[in-house]
């Protein structure tokens, strides 16, 4: 019954309700606080190197499937990659930042309405490499350390590119995959993306730096037309024995009228640093300055 | 009898020219030009002569290679479509490319070093899948009653297509993904084989699958009429299915092996063949051949050239002109 009694203690009842409700509501954090991420995790093993290495890598919880450093990595639970991330246990880690591919739309929507923020990572040139450390600096509240770490990195490559500056630059061939013992299915760096910047740095001259493109295929002809006098092959694993590397590099004595096979200057580089755009690079500048310049650059 | 001869060697004479021109012109040309004299020249050391080496690993193998394959390609295609009674086969129906594609990929995922006589391992492995998928397709055919049923043969090799295109599919979903680019690479056909390995590794199984072809024709021409027809004409129905899947079989293997998956040929090329010389196996079978071994040296002469200096896979090129030809022939029988 609606009588007057009934409304006032209806509308009483309620108004403590809210008053326990504002009161139970949780305290007020500092704006700062509340934005830094402290459980996260990254699906860019380039990515992960840059947390590790501005000290941030207590604060990663999970890696991709193909994260092998540091070594600290391995301890850590694994969420897939680029083609097969793993929502569920993503979202099982209740991580407060996602680092993503920037390909990888779906996840990042999937993400965004489960309120998980993300970071989406493309690589690109050389110069993202220290762009993304300073932004990820930023996004962890750690912009001072990242720049530290940056500036580091970019005076160490200063320092390779300065080294070989007053050098000739030898046509360089940069091979970033072949069919294993042949010389099929050549996949080069043309003259767009971090490899094509690192071999310009180490002092080379990229045959195929007209072409903008990060990787094309290429035939037999246009390596005997382009006459690079050296021949840099990437892989991507660890080292072999002696013998099966010297198979793999009599591969290219095929084509005997090429300068870099005539002079025997087709240089095998092995290491799975090759192939990330990370904190590493330095690694690979000075192992494209060595291949390239021998003299100057003692092992 | 004299007629089909005279208009066997007649086409064979024209086409087989065609073919001899395209074989002899496509080392000519190239995204660079090249000194002929130069390349011929025995007073230059071979290790010194670019043009040499241009001609002769980078080119002429090239050609070789698309001329055994699209003859290979194109001759199955004719038997194929003969044997299952169907203008629609192609000799990627009954799950021999699919085959041979599963080990190719799986060498390439694994990333297998050895090399056997010259033979990579993606070829190797790639050889090995394809007379895998005939064994199997052969036995499920087998299986239901002694003789050879093209029923079953048919369902057996398409199940057989989709159940391997799952399991590349799932290869490549595991695999390393710098692995999986160079997969897709290869399930896109490459002529490019850098030396003769390659082709004379293919040489036996395709000579020995053409030398059955020769056998094959007439057979051929009795069994489109049915098989209970053909038989009341002599023809050993069962056999003659047997030799034609068989010899057809292989020589796709070997064809898919050496140059990957190049779609279209197996069909175009049969079905334009019959535009131009009827019916008649005995000169379709070897014009198909011929043109087939013409077109698909033009064909890697485009892939070549239309991007240069970056090469295209040859297998997008057949199919950017296999596709609208293929329409255009469903339209025009109407």
């Amino acid at each position: 019954m609606h009588t007057r009694r009934n409304r006032c203690g209806i509308f009483a009842a309620t108004a403590c309700a809210l008053a326990i409700v504002l009161a139970t509501g949780r305290p007020a954090i500092t704006v700062e606080a509340q934005q830094v991420p402290q459980r996260i995790v990254s699906l860019a093993p380039s990515v992960t190197e840059m947390l590790f290495v501005m000290g941030a890598g207590p604060r990663v919880v999970a890696v991709s499937s193909f994260d092998h450093f540091p070594a600290e990595v391995d301890l850590l639970p694994r969420v897939g990659a680029l083609v097969d991330p793993d929502l569920e246990k993503i979202l099982s880690l209740r991580p407060d930042l996602v680092i993503t591919y920037g390909s990888q739309n779906d996840l990042a929507a999937k993400l965004a309405k489960a309120n998980v923020p993300t970071f989406r990572y493309r690589h690109g040139s050389l110069g993202d490499v220290t762009t993304t450390l300073r932004e990820l600096g930023r996004r962890l509240g750690m912009a001072s350390t990242a720049e530290s770490v940056a500036a580091g990195i970019e005076q160490d490559l200063d320092r390779i590119r300065t080294r070989v500056k007053s050098e000739a630059r030898p046509k360089t061939l940069l091979v970033i995959a072949r069919e294993p013992r042949s010389l099929r299915a050549i996949n080069v760096s043309g003259g767009y993306g971090f490899l094509h910047d690192l071999l310009e740095l180490a002092g080379g001259a990229n045959v195929f730096g007209d072409v903008k493109r990060e990787s094309i295929l290429v035939s037999t002809e246009t390596i005997l037309v382009r006459a690079p006098d050296v021949i840099l092959e990437l892989h991507y694993t660890d080292a072999p024995s002696h013998t099966l590397v010297d198979q793999e590099r009599a591969a290219w004595s095929l084509l005997s009228a090429v300068p870099a096979v005539k002079r025997g200057r087709v240089e095998l580089l092995f290491g799975e640093e090759l192939v990330l755009p990370g904190p590493r690079v330095v690694v690979t500048a000075a192992a494209f300055a060595r291949a390239l310049h021998p003299a100057l650059m003692p092992r | 009898m004299p007629d089909v001869r005279r208009r066997l060697v007649g086409w064979t004479v024209l086409l087989g020219s065609v073919a001899l021109a395209a074989a002899v012109g496509a080392p000519l040309i190239g995204s660079t030009r090249i000194n002929l004299a130069r390349a011929f020249d025995t007073a230059l050391p071979y290790a010194d002569n670019v043009d040499a080496q241009i001609f002769f690993i980078a080119r002429l193998p090239r050609v070789l290679a698309a001329a055994l394959v699209g003859a290979s390609l194109a001759a199955a295609g004719v038997v194929f479509q003969a044997l299952l009674r169907n203008p629609l086969a192609t000799p990627f129906t009954l799950g021999v490319s699919a085959g041979a594609a599963l080990g190719a990929i799986l060498a390439i995922s694994l990333k297998l070093q050895l090399t056997l006589w010259g033979v990579s391992a993606v070829t190797g492995a790639s050889l090995a899948g394809s007379l895998g998928a005939v064994a199997i397709v052969y036995a499920l055919a087998r299986a239901r009653h002694r003789g050879f049923s093209t029923n079953v043969l048919l369902l057996a090799g398409v199940t057989l297509n989709s159940f391997f295109s799952a399991l590349i599919l799932f290869v490549q979903y595991i695999a390393d993904p710098a692995e999986t680019v160079q997969t897709l690479r290869w399930l896109m056909g490459d002529l490019g084989v850098a030396g003769y390995g390659p082709i004379l590794a293919a040489l036996p199984l395709t000579l020995a699958a053409f030398v059955a072809f020769a056998w094959l024709p007439r057979a051929m021409n009795l069994l489109s009429l049915g098989a209970d027809a053909a038989a009341s004409r002599g023809v050993n129905v069962v056999r003659t299915q047997q030799v034609a899947f068989f010899s057809a079989s292989l020589v796709t293997g070997a064809a898919v092996s050496l140059g990957g998956p190049i779609g279209f040929i197996g069909i175009i090329v049969p079905h334009l063949v019959r535009l131009m010389v009827g019916a008649d196996h005995r000169i379709v079978l070897p014009a198909a051949a011929l043109l087939g071994a013409a077109f698909l040296i033009v064909c890697d002469v485009l892939a070549r050239l239309v991007m240069a200096p970056v090469e295209l896979p040859v297998g997008i090129i057949t199919a950017i002109i296999g596709g609208p030809f293929f329409l255009w022939l469903l339209v025009r029988q109407r």
